[in-house]
């Protein structure tokens, strides 16, 4: 009973440290103008601004858009993954590159979409000319879904794995046809691997910021960008901790619909 | 695995403690903290500087002048010499931020060019010694572009410049730069003025390819844009890997910068700081340093002692007609600085 008090006050511990005090702290500074005074002058400028809202905007859809992305790929490359025989050796390979940094990941493609690199090169080749591939959204998009794919395979492919094989069995026996199993039976099982996986893709899509100037040269501005700025240009820490609560509470607001859904679905 | 990880980390620990152990010389416990730009100094220098003097150096870097003050100022940091630039000179003196330079303990203050001393941001040089200066210009690649097609920076607006303009990723440089090019200040504070930059700049987003901060350098040394906007310093790097780079800057004005050496007011070994600073001064660290990083120095005697075809490079050092049409950047008020950033990022929303 002792020992169980001690893990439960180390925890919580640890979430007043290092979750609730720094969410308080960026609150607090939310309401600190520029020249250090107590106002709600950020929160009036964020929603008076249009380029404030029109960021907003870019980094839920373009965060959207990558989970969807990421989503399509995943579902079938994780249900054929548990088919094959050496399941364990091909979802390694596909977690391998996570164990390399994003930086180093984002040159690479530098490299692979510049005008001389591979991808131009063969476009080439097979007649097709050479195009302008960095800088797009597409290229800045492909680029993120990369890196959130395993992250996006991982909790699936654990979804699909843990299915009963016997319920296919039973459905298939039942007269269902393959459509009709996967419908009915195979994804409402796997939904809980799909909505981790979208939460951990969409979450962190939404502030990504590196990106968005590597790869995208800046022509794609997400709040990232903004916080970034306002941080360590401007130096207006004040407006910068405003966006930082605005998004947090749109993380807040994407976990609850996520997670409601789950709960209806068990009553 | 946990256990791995664990003898992982002793084996290093023990490693990088050995290897510290070694490299401390006699008066390992006299440490001079150097804080400066990201590949700003010949690292021979640093051993030099270690084998004359008997100091141990830890050297540490930043990439932009905000993240240094911000760390300068948190406290916390004991750092002897920083290398900040002209505009962040003015607002570390300011804020107190830095120990005044006692020019008794200089040895060898003459080599440096009475043109880069006594300026606006640090008038006689009370605080602050010169490091490298540079300019902003235009880089442009002389296969797809004539040196005439990009004279003045009204010429970046032209529309054959459809989609190939890459712009450095700085507030104070891409308004200054409009405002150069509507014969006004880089330091305009001016709304209305300001105003009339973003509505002029937002004409040139069907121009802009990019706008990245050193990424520029890799890219342009590919070929990946005819046309850049960026400092002399980095184009002298990107010239060095494509020889159809050329760089120029618009005669009716732009940015001259200096990066200084500096004291902060955390230094804890105030005599290795002079130690450094007189070592940095002498003609020929710096003229080894400047043919190392590829950046102008301030130092005349230096200057002499580099080969003649850098001394003669009018990238690095412009004639002083160009110079006269050059302006260095002010210290903005906070309000002000965050008029030039939300204007230049409306413009990059666009």
């Amino acid at each position: 009973m002792k020992a169980k008090g001690l893990y439960f006050s180390s925890y919580v511990l640890w979430l007043l440290l290092f979750v609730l005090a720094p969410v308080a702290l960026i609150l607090y500074q939310s309401f600190i103008g520029i020249n250090g005074n107590f106002t709600i002058n950020n929160y009036e400028s964020f929603f008076k601004i249009s380029s404030y809202l029109r960021m907003t905007f870019n980094s839920v859809f373009y965060a959207g858009l990558i989970t969807l992305i990421t989503l399509l790929l995943s579902y079938p490359t994780a249900y054929f993954l548990t088919k094959t025989k050496y399941k364990q050796l091909w979802l390694m390979l596909i977690i391998l590159p996570t164990w390399i940094n994003i930086l180093l990941k984002a040159y690479a493609f530098i490299g692979i979409f510049s005008q001389a690199g591979p991808v131009n090169n063969s476009l080439e080749w097979l007649g097709l000319g050479s195009h302008q591939l960095l800088f797009t959204n597409a290229s800045f998009m492909l680029v993120a879904a990369y890196i959130e794919l395993p992250f996006m395979i991982l909790p699936i492919f654990n979804a699909v794995d843990e299915l009963d094989e016997s319920l296919i069995n039973v459905s298939r026996d039942l007269g269902a046809n393959r459509f009709q199993t996967f419908w009915n039976v195979i994804f409402p099982l796997t939904l809980n691997g799909i909505k981790s996986g979208v939460q951990v893709v969409f979450i962190p899509s939404l502030s990504l910021f590196m990106l968005t100037r590597l790869i995208g040269g800046n022509k794609v501005i997400t709040l990232g960008t903004a916080i970034e700025e306002n941080f360590l240009v401007t130096q207006d820490w004040g407006m910068g901790s405003t966006i930082g609560v605005i998004l947090i509470a749109t993380m807040i607001l994407i976990m609850f619909l996520t997670g409601e859904k789950k709960r209806r679905r068990r009553q | 695995m946990f256990f791995g990880i664990i003898l992982i980390c002793l084996a290093l620990f023990i490693v990088s403690f050995e290897l510290e152990k070694d490299s401390g010389s006699g008066k390992s416990n006299q440490v001079v903290n150097i804080f400066n730009w990201g590949d700003y100094i010949d690292p021979k220098l640093i051993t030099k500087f270690e084998k004359q003097t008997g100091y141990k150096v830890s050297y540490e870097t930043f990439d932009s002048n905000e993240a240094m003050y911000t760390k300068i100022k948190q406290g916390g940091t004991a750092y002897d010499i920083a290398v900040p630039s002209d505009y962040t000179i003015k607002k570390m003196i300011n804020n107190h931020l830095l120990l005044p330079i006692d020019h008794r303990k200089l040895k060898g203050l003459s080599n440096i060019d009475s043109k880069f001393l006594n300026l606006s941001f640090d008038p006689g040089n009370q605080y602050s010694l010169p490091y490298f200066w540079g300019t902003l210009g235009i880089i442009y690649n002389d296969k797809y572009v004539k040196a005439s097609e990009v004279k003045h920076w009204n010429d970046l607006w032209s529309s054959k410049f459809k989609n190939s303009i890459m712009l450095i990723d700085g507030a104070r440089e891409i308004m200054g730069l409009t405002l150069n090019s509507q014969g006004k200040s880089v330091n305009d504070t001016n709304s209305k003025d300001l105003q009339a930059a973003y509505e002029k700049l937002k004409k040139l987003s069907p121009n802009v390819k990019a706008i990245l901060a050193d990424e520029i350098k890799v890219y342009m040394a590919q070929d990946e844009a005819p046309v850049a906007v960026s400092y002399s310093g980095e184009a002298m790097e990107m010239m060095d890997n494509n020889k159809n780079l050329r760089y120029t800057i618009p005669e009716e004005g732009s940015n001259i910068w200096f990066d200084n050496m500096v004291i902060p007011k955390t230094a804890k070994n105030i005599k290795g700081a002079y130690a450094f600073l007189n070592f940095m001064l002498k003609p020929e660290n710096a003229a080894q340093n400047a043919e190392y990083v590829a950046y102008a120095t301030p130092n005349k005697a230096a200057k002499k002692m580099l080969p003649k075809s850098m001394q003669s490079d009018k990238v690095m050092y412009p004639t002083n007609k160009t110079i006269a049409h050059l302006e260095v950047y002010d210290a903005l008020s906070q309000k002000n600085l965050s008029k030039y950033n939300d204007l230049f990022l409306q413009f990059k929303m666009h």
